[in-house]
């Protein structure tokens, strides 16, 4: 078995920025395990720009934000293999991380893991659309991967069910590509995704969004001919009466993003219900020692540099368990109280400073989010619009925290 | 006349409102930076976007390297671009930063590849 000080589990933006910033921090003994065959995760068919704003102050595609790590990890010489994909991991006082590689099985012992590994798309099944099962029925990062990396349309007469961010981009994408996108129908009564792609994607080329709509049949044989559409009431149960069909080719899924942690629970680690990522401390170390989460696996981001920024962070406190410093205790809890939908970290010492980041269930004005213990205000952020799409991140400082009381997080 | 536009420089998608004469613009407010104040002005007088999208390439290991605009073009002539772009053919190696059609139809913007594309004699076999 080789030794290891840590392996990362995933090649996309947080396993990269994670393995460069420990890198920097003088921990060089590093692997990246990455399944696809390139690493650079689901940026390498990103390439429409506004990546890069916050960590690099400018406007970059998918492909080159990705490539500013790439150049890192080569310029360090940061060891990563492709093709590679993690089956087991157990975390005991070492952690065993077992793989499929093109050399074949192979295991690794590793004083400490990333877990890294992203998130995946919600697909048809999980939604349980009724009716047949014809080709044409995409979720969005499928249609997305065959235009961007393999050049291949994948219809023309498109439907978009749910208004996530990558549906809404990719509506523009098969626009501008020739396709007629006719309608993106949304169960919610607001956009699931950002206001900017609303009209960007949306708006700048006349497509329009059905908020309170969702599809309640598929019809097709081989391929796919139409679907029916109805429209839901408040509790998104579709009102009798209210159907329409739509021929269409094409029907594509923008329905929501699942942190892949099928690893993480069989080695044990704690998950938290509301981000259905792991449960972890202000040092993003989960409930198993020495196993660290960062990035869309831990709770799934609006943009990728704040899961540049959220590795970045982890590697601080990832580099000092591996270098056999302790980690403070993290007995307070944070929960998320009325009109939040997650919180992260979810435990914290209550002796350091803290970067709080956290959703909101649903759209607010004019309102504030407020961090208590009790009736103690800890820290209060004023907004003048908070929509679920959104990820909030507030400073809480150290000094506010007493160290007895669990912390809720509400908005008022 | 008021108008409220969505900002679309940043993720904040500010909330911008406006107000707007025959002649001249009155007010700007609810923009969080002098970049959507930028932006509301241009999309007053005459609204800009840049895109991106990607050319083919041969003998490459991949069929298509990523492209976009450097500068933002006009809204309406988006599509005579995407149909330029659609004529051009590259060679493999191509390289991420490579100026592949500049000034394009005249309207003062370059259009850059967005990732590296090997040639496919140079790449290592099981990476394609």
């Amino acid at each position: 078995m080789k030794e290891k000080d840590v392996i990362i589990i995933g090649g996309g933006p947080a396993g990269l920025a994670a393995a460069a910033a420990l890198y920097k921090k003088g921990i060089h003994d590093v692997l990246i395990l990455e399944r696809e065959k390139n690493p650079g995760g689901i940026l390498r068919q990103c390439i429409h720009d506004g990546f890069g704003l916050t960590r690099f102050h400018e406007t970059l595609s998918g492909p080159e934000y990705a490539q500013r790590f790439l150049d890192e990890i080569e310029k360090y010489h940061i060891p990563y293999l492709t093709d590679t994909m993690v089956l087991g991991l157990k975390a005991g006082t070492r952690k065993i991380v077992t793989a499929a590689s093109r050399s074949g099985l192979e295991e690794w012992s590793a004083k400490a893991v990333i877990l890294a590994m992203g998130c995946r798309e919600r697909t048809r099944g999980a939604l349980g659309i009724p009716g047949e099962r014809p080709a044409g029925v995409f979720t969005a990062g499928t249609a997305q991967a065959y235009m961007n990396l393999y050049n291949r349309m994948p219809g023309k007469e498109i439907i978009i069910l749910g208004s996530g961010d990558i549906g809404m981009i990719m509506a523009r994408r098969l626009t501008l590509e020739g396709a007629h996108v006719q309608a993106v129908f949304e169960v919610l009564p607001y956009a699931s995704g950002l206001p900017r792609n609303v009209e960007q994607c949306l708006n700048d080329y006349g497509i329009p969004l059905y908020l309170s709509h969702t599809v309640t049949e598929i019809h097709g044989d081989a391929r796919l001919k139409g679907v029916t559409v109805s429209e839901v009431d408040s509790t998104r149960t579709p009102i009798p009466g209210t159907e329409k069909f739509y021929a269409c080719d094409t029907l594509i899924l923008s329905v929501g993003l699942i942190p892949e942690n099928e690893l993480t629970s069989e080695a044990g680690g704690i998950l938290d219900l509301h981000t259905n990522g792991a449960v972890v401390d202000e040092n993003f170390q989960t409930s198993l020692p020495g196993v660290f989460a960062a990035g869309n696996v831990l709770h799934v981001h609006d943009l990728v540099d704040f899961v540049s920024l959220e590795a970045e962070k982890l590697a601080d406190s990832a580099a000092r368990y591996i270098l056999g410093e302790p980690l403070r205790d993290c007995p307070l809890k944070i929960s998320a109280g009325s009109s939040i939908g997650h919180v992260v970290p979810q435990r914290i010492s209550g002796k350091t400073d803290f970067l709080l980041s956290l959703r909101v269930s649903s759209p607010h004005r004019n309102g504030r989010i407020l961090v208590q213990q009790g009736n103690h205000i800890v820290a209060a952020h004023e907004f003048r619009r908070a929509v679920p799409a959104e990820m909030l991140q507030i400073k809480i400082p150290a000094a506010n925290i007493n160290c007895t009381e669990d912390l809720e997080v509400s908005v008022e | 006349m008021k108008k409220i536009y969505t900002c679309i420089i940043c993720p904040n998608s500010c909330e911008i409102e406006t107000e707007v004469s025959d002649r001249e613009i009155l007010s700007i407010t609810g923009n969080l930076c002098p970049k959507g104040d930028a932006y509301v002005r241009q999309e007053i007088l005459a609204p800009e976007r840049t895109i991106a999208t990607s050319v083919l390439v041969a003998n490459g290991v991949l069929p298509l390297v990523s492209v976009r605009l450097v500068r933002p073009i006009p809204k309406n002539r988006i599509f005579d671009v995407m149909e330029e772009i659609k004529k051009i053919k590259l060679q493999a190696p191509v390289a991420s930063g490579d100026i592949v059609r500049k000034n394009i139809l005249g309207l003062g913007s370059d259009i850059i590849a967005t990732r590296s594309v090997q040639a496919i004699s140079a790449a290592d076999p099981a990476k394609i």
